[in-house]
């Protein structure tokens, strides 16, 4: 138990590598989708609507495996200059990853954008400021705000998902433990450290998320 | 189109099969879920600081570690903690679970931590009058439990519920692992065998996103129902 211990914390680092990356991959696809869903435009729209229902619909399993060993399949991609990056395990857990955090993010933020009070826009208008500073400066920081709580949630839900990357051979902390439990037969002692590491590291974001909210004042 | 003819030359068949066992598993799993919230939702929300921290433990830890992880301590650990038992009782043979009853009980525990969460809230969220006057007008504790707070529960628990079911459905996927043939396990001996994944888990998200969507509508029309009143 305690020889194992060194080795999952090694693993550990390429979760953290995992989610952080695939965080600000999946804020970006988020904020940009969470704009298009507000769009007037219908078919832009409906077209933001169905990404984040098919990624929220299926098993993120099912979006790795199309990825990873689904795209390679397409001849005509492994000639382009995106196989690279799609040959690689590790870049195409971390495209699912964001791909799929991206499409809760963007549900997140529509929703916050959405509370937002109308008075608000309309003191910015009245005031004369562009549209486009009334987004960044008003609409954007109060959604940030709004969307707290439940982006933390989405942290901690990814958090567990970057687990599945062990099924397309990357060796993090959850495909560490699995190839321990499978060497010693001792999975409960595994279990128990591995999991450990896994809620400490919810209890920070946890924590993390409670400061920032209470810092930046959460209003319902 | 081919691959999906039913019979020897396609994998129209097997698929179905496979879509009616991940239907059954997470069925099955929501059961045990059920049962797991019913144990312990009233832990959660016992004035006893023991009973309490139990409830607490139980929901923490399994919402804050991975599926695979908890999947692979009762695949793995699962059979070794059954003989154990058995050994007590003086029967010393190798004793091998069936991988759908370790799938559902895997899920079925995950699904129990949310829906554990999710009676609380309703629980915690019924007007306290409504516990009063039950009280008050002297029910037995039959027709106050079943009668009076469940329908009130219920009626606040359904929306989230079928959040839970969304998420129980989507993790049977990760079963695979164990081997039982479910959709996801389908299309990966589909795709050894023809050499087409792309197709293959194409259609996999097609079949899951076909329950889900079939499964919201079928909860909507239960949460309409179950909202008359209001």
């Amino acid at each position: 138990m305690i020889n194992s211990f060194p080795k999952l914390l090694n693993a550990t680092l390429i979760t953290l590598k995992l989610l952080s990356v695939s965080l600000i991959l999946g804020l970006f696809i988020g904020l940009g989708f969470a704009i298009l869903r507000m769009n007037n435009n219908k078919l832009i729209n409906k077209f933001a609507y169905g990404y984040s229902y098919i990624f929220r619909g299926t098993p993120l399993l099912v979006q790795i495996f199309i990825i990873y060993f689904g795209l390679g399949q397409i001849e005509y991609l492994r000639t382009t200059i995106l196989w690279v990056v799609l040959k690689e395990p590790y870049w195409c857990a971390i495209i699912a990853f964001s791909l799929n955090t991206g499409a809760y993010t963007s549900e997140i933020l529509r929703s916050a954008f959405q509370t937002i009070k109308p008075g608000y826009l309309e003191a910015g208008r009245s005031l004369g400021i562009p549209s486009k500073i009334i987004f960044t400066k008003i609409q954007i920081p109060i959604a940030i705000k709004q969307s707290l709580p439940a982006y933390g949630n989405e942290i901690i839900l990814m958090l567990k998902g970057t687990s599945l990357a062990s099924t397309v051979t990357l060796m993090d902390l959850t495909g560490v433990a699995k190839y321990i439990i499978s060497t010693t037969f001792k999975p409960v002692e595994v279990f128990i450290v591995a999991g450990g590491i896994y809620l400490f590291m919810t209890f920070i974001i946890h924590n993390v998320i409670k400061y920032l909210e209470k810092k930046y004042g959460f209003q319902t | 189109m081919e691959l999906l003819y039913f019979g020897d030359k396609g994998w129209g068949d097997e698929l179905f099969f496979a879509t009616l066992m991940t239907i059954a598993v997470s069925i099955t799993a929501m059961i045990i879920g059920f049962i797991f919230a019913a144990l312990f939702t009233p832990l959660k929300l016992s004035n006893n600081k023991f009973l309490n921290s139990i409830g607490n433990a139980y929901t923490t830890v399994i919402r804050g570690v991975p599926e695979l992880l908890v999947i692979y301590l009762f695949f793995f650990g699962g059979s070794g903690a059954i003989m154990f038992v058995a050994s007590i009782f003086g029967y010393n043979d190798y004793i091998e679970i069936n991988a759908f009853l370790t799938g559902s009980f895997s899920i079925g525990i995950i699904s129990g931590a949310y829906s554990t969460e999710v009676f609380r809230g309703a629980l915690q969220s019924i007007d306290k009058g409504q516990f009063e006057a039950a009280k008050v007008l002297g029910f037995n504790k039959y027709i106050y439990f079943f009668k009076i707070i469940l329908p009130q529960m219920l009626r606040l628990a359904i929306p989230n519920l079928s959040n839970v079911w969304q998420i129980t459905l989507k993790d049977t996927s990760l079963i695979s692992v164990t081997g039982l043939v479910e959709i996801m396990r389908q299309s990966y001996i589909a795709a050894g065998s023809t050499r087409d994944p792309l197709f293959f888990y194409s259609f996999a998200a097609v079949l899951y996103l076909m329950l889900t969507f079939l499964s919201m509508q079928l909860l909507n029309r239960l949460e309409t129902k179950y909202s008359k009143g209001y």
